[in-house]
């Protein structure tokens, strides 16, 4: 080979670099809805300290963030909201569902709590626990790190073709018709307050 | 505790009233076109300042009960520390209760609870809307005939691919 | 709307009120938790909020209709999940109330201890927490490393650093060690310094105080008509503490160690005070506590048939492995008086309170709870208006309003 690279250079793949170089910078959105978001709180200060994870950049606003952690349940009023924030983060973006409410419901198997948020919108890392430890959200931020290194691209455009549904089957389909009462939930609108004038229609 | 109430109490409401002792709870059983003098005397006769909790019990299929619907007005008088508890009872179909929130405006967002959990109206409220469940909801969900998993209204939203958004 | 130009001079543009709607929420960082408020503003200044709650309503009383008394208690804990012990106690005061149960000396005092903690742990999440929307970092670095050692004694006694779920019908899951008593030594000779730090930081903090003081004024006659209770009510001037007026655990025992703490303010500054104030004496209640902790079993005894006995008795004696079975089986279970009962337990936000139907079994009818911060967001509204936005955080942060709890 004709061309000689000094010592401290090194030749890579411009995906993996770019890869390498977000995953150390996740800023996460924490839609912190219930106990789950006391533990994230714990996790971001002194004795955790999740920065030494390049995650201590919590930004409120949905458009500075590139991985939202839905900490705690979800329940349907609040199933359009978390829609609405997860559309208005810019790709590539990342999602983390911690705890068991999140992930599956937990110990709320009632009318009002959403069965796992998978079936409403993509999940990439599930933390079980309830809450879970801090140490295992740490843990997430870091199989979260090794899922962006090998599965990143440059431009982000490996999400356009995900057009399938990943999550389970909603449960909607196992019950018969005639039972089910509908509740119009609409991420569009994002809010549930009638006497409000809606947006976009 | 204070069974002393009772006595003047049944003086100016005659049989409409009715003492009951459990623990250290005083109940005072009224029908639900004297709970609002009941209240009111309580509040302003003897005491009770205080409007602690507005509880709704659905008694469908409790033993022996005769009613459909109880509240329960929890008082307290804050300056003794005594407490009293004023149950009243409505059925279907209309179930409604005359509003306190003239009394203690506390009462407010406890009656829209109870509306929203158990359907039972309150005229005279200032804003009787739904306050805990989305205002598209149609049921009432701690009465006894609706199931603690719903009729699937959990499971009705939209979902998200990933190559939306 | 498009926008027009109106001439303030003329009569037309004096008349127009220019309001404008404010969406504040449901997520938020200053309402820690999911509430959305809808503010009509005149400038930076409220005419008018109007609270939307509900975003984590998650069918708690539903769930405690489908639950024994002893797992009701998992749920409970996830009420107000900043002091999840506190919740775990009144809802067990209640069922023993209903079901004339007298716990053991030993543990009276635990619960005591832990409903203390847990006192200090909410308050500092509170204080904490407020400082930060109000732009003080530093106090709620302080307040969690302290609330971190809380939750070691609490998962020393329980396993569960979070939600110990530890409290049972007539006793406690499992004893507590000599290890757990060396813990809350070392946290009674670290907390002071802590909370001198906090004061330190804030009390005399000048933006801190700008920023509450004068704002979200209670008055004392409001607060008993708005059916406020707690350090809330405390700070405006109603002297009213379950602890000394109804005297439950072993309060009664140890009055002479604490005082309630009060204030006539009634503003987000009071608010504060009181909680700190609180914290000393839940301090002063802990360290009498922890002197006086008697020994002897922690759970009923197996002869009254009424909770489930500790593991020794389950494996060692007939009695208590019959015991068991009966307590743990659907079909027998707790036989229960047809009847009702109220019982409340004052928690950090006030008085916590369960409003229990029992109808025979051993799932109670109807499991309603009073829930302080319900209570106390109800009278948002009234402190904010006249306000400008940016009391918003520290009217919220003094509320100490808790999600789980105000939706349940």
């Amino acid at each position: 080979m004709a061309l000689k690279l000094d010592d401290n250079v090194f030749v890579s793949k411009l995906d993996a670099l770019a890869s390498w170089v977000r995953k150390h910078s996740l800023w996460p959105m924490p839609f912190a809805t219930a106990c789950c978001g006391i533990e994230l709180m714990a996790t971001a200060s002194s004795r955790y300290d999740i920065a030494r994870f390049g995650s201590e950049a919590m930004r409120f606003s949905p458009r500075q963030c590139d991985v939202m952690i839905v900490a705690g349940r979800v329940v349907m009023k609040m199933v359009p909201v978390m829609q609405r924030i997860w559309l208005q983060m810019p790709e590539p973006k990342w999602c983390i569902s911690m705890g068991a409410c999140a992930s599956s419901g937990g110990v709320f198997d009632t009318y009002a709590v959403v069965q796992g948020i998978d079936r409403f919108v993509p999940v990439d890392v599930y933390v079980p626990g309830c809450p879970p430890r801090p140490e295992q959200l740490i843990r997430a931020v870091l199989d979260l790190q090794e899922k962006v290194q090998a599965t990143g691209t440059l431009n982000a455009r490996e999400f356009a073709k995900r057009t399938e549904f990943e999550g389970p089957n909603p449960l909607i389909k196992d019950l018969p018709p005639e039972s089910l009462v509908t509740t119009p939930g609409n991420y569009l609108t994002g809010t549930r307050v009638r006497h409000l004038p809606m947006v976009g229609k | 505790m204070p069974a002393n109430y009772l006595v003047p109490l049944s003086q100016k409401f005659g049989d409409a009233v009715r003492g009951e002792e459990f623990r250290d709870n005083l109940r005072v059983i009224v029908g639900s076109d004297k709970v609002y003098d009941v209240l009111k005397a309580l509040k302003e006769q003897f005491g009770f300042n205080m409007l602690c909790d507005i509880a709704g019990i659905d008694y469908l299929g409790y033993p022996d009960a005769t009613d459909r619907f109880g509240v329960v007005y929890a008082l307290t008088n804050v300056s003794t520390g005594e407490r009293i508890f004023v149950k009243t009872f409505v059925n279907d179909p209309d179930p409604e209760l005359p509003t306190v929130t003239d009394l203690w405006r506390g009462a407010d967002w406890m009656e829209r609870e109870v509306f929203d959990m158990f359907g039972i109206d309150f005229p005279g409220h200032p804003d009787l809307r739904r306050i805990l469940l989305p205002p598209e909801f149609t049921s009432f969900p701690l009465r006894k005939d609706y199931p603690l998993r719903g009729y699937g209204e959990r499971h009705n939203f939209e979902q998200m691919t990933r190559a939306e958004g | 709307m498009p926008l027009e130009v109106l001439d303030l001079a003329t009569e037309a543009g004096a008349d127009r009120e220019f309001l404008y709607t404010l969406n504040f929420g449901p997520q938020h960082p200053a309402t820690h938790t999911t509430l959305r408020l809808i503010l009509t503003l005149d400038g930076e200044t409220i005419v008018k909020a109007v609270p939307d709650i509900g975003y984590l309503h998650s069918g708690f009383e539903k769930l405690g209709e489908d639950l024994d008394f002893n797992q009701y208690v998992t749920i409970v804990d996830r009420m107000n999940y900043i002091s999840p012990v506190a919740n775990e106690i009144a809802w067990h005061h209640t069922v023993e109330k209903l079901l004339n149960i007298e716990i053991t000396p030993r543990c009276k005092y635990i619960r005591t201890i832990l409903a203390e903690l847990a006192r200090i742990s909410d308050h500092l999440l509170c204080v904490g927490a407020a400082a930060l929307d109000l732009g003080g970092l530093t106090a709620f670095l302080y307040a969690f490393n302290e609330r971190e050692k809380i939750y070691n004694i609490i998962e020393q006694a329980s396993g569960q650093r979070f939600h110990p779920s530890y409290t049972r019908v007539g006793g406690l899951m499992a004893d507590v060690t000599d290890e757990w008593v060396k813990l809350i030594r070392v946290f009674l000779e670290s907390f002071p310094k802590v909370h001198a730090d906090i004061v330190r930081l804030l009390n005399r903090n000048k933006i801190f105080l700008d920023r509450t003081r004068g704002i979200g004024v209670l008055t004392k006659d409001e607060a008993i008509n708005m059916s406020v209770t707690g350090p809330v009510a405390r700070a405006a001037g109603v002297v009213r503490d379950l602890r000394k007026d109804e005297p439950y655990l072993v309060y009664g025992e140890l009055s002479g160690s604490f005082k309630v703490a009060c204030s006539k303010g009634g503003d987000c500054l009071a608010r504060y005070l009181v909680r700190m104030e609180e914290m000393l004496q839940s301090y002063n209640i802990i360290k009498a506590a922890i002197e006086n902790l008697p020994s002897g079993p922690v759970n009923i005894n197996v002869e009254d048939k009424l909770g489930i006995p500790d593991k020794n008795a389950t494996y060692r004696t007939i009695e208590g492995l019959i015991q068991h079975f009966e307590i743990l089986m659907w079909n027998r279970r707790f036989e229960t008086p047809i009847n009702e009962v109220y019982g409340a337990n004052e928690t950090a936000n006030g008085e916590l309170g369960f409003y229990l139907v029992a109808d025979g079994t051993a799932k109670a009818w109807r499991a309603r709870t009073r829930p302080p911060s319900f209570i106390h967001f109800a009278i948002f509204p009234h402190l904010m208006e006249g306000h400008q936005i940016s009391d918003v955080p520290a009217v919220l942060g003094s509320l100490n309003i808790i999600a789980a709890e105000l939706d349940r």
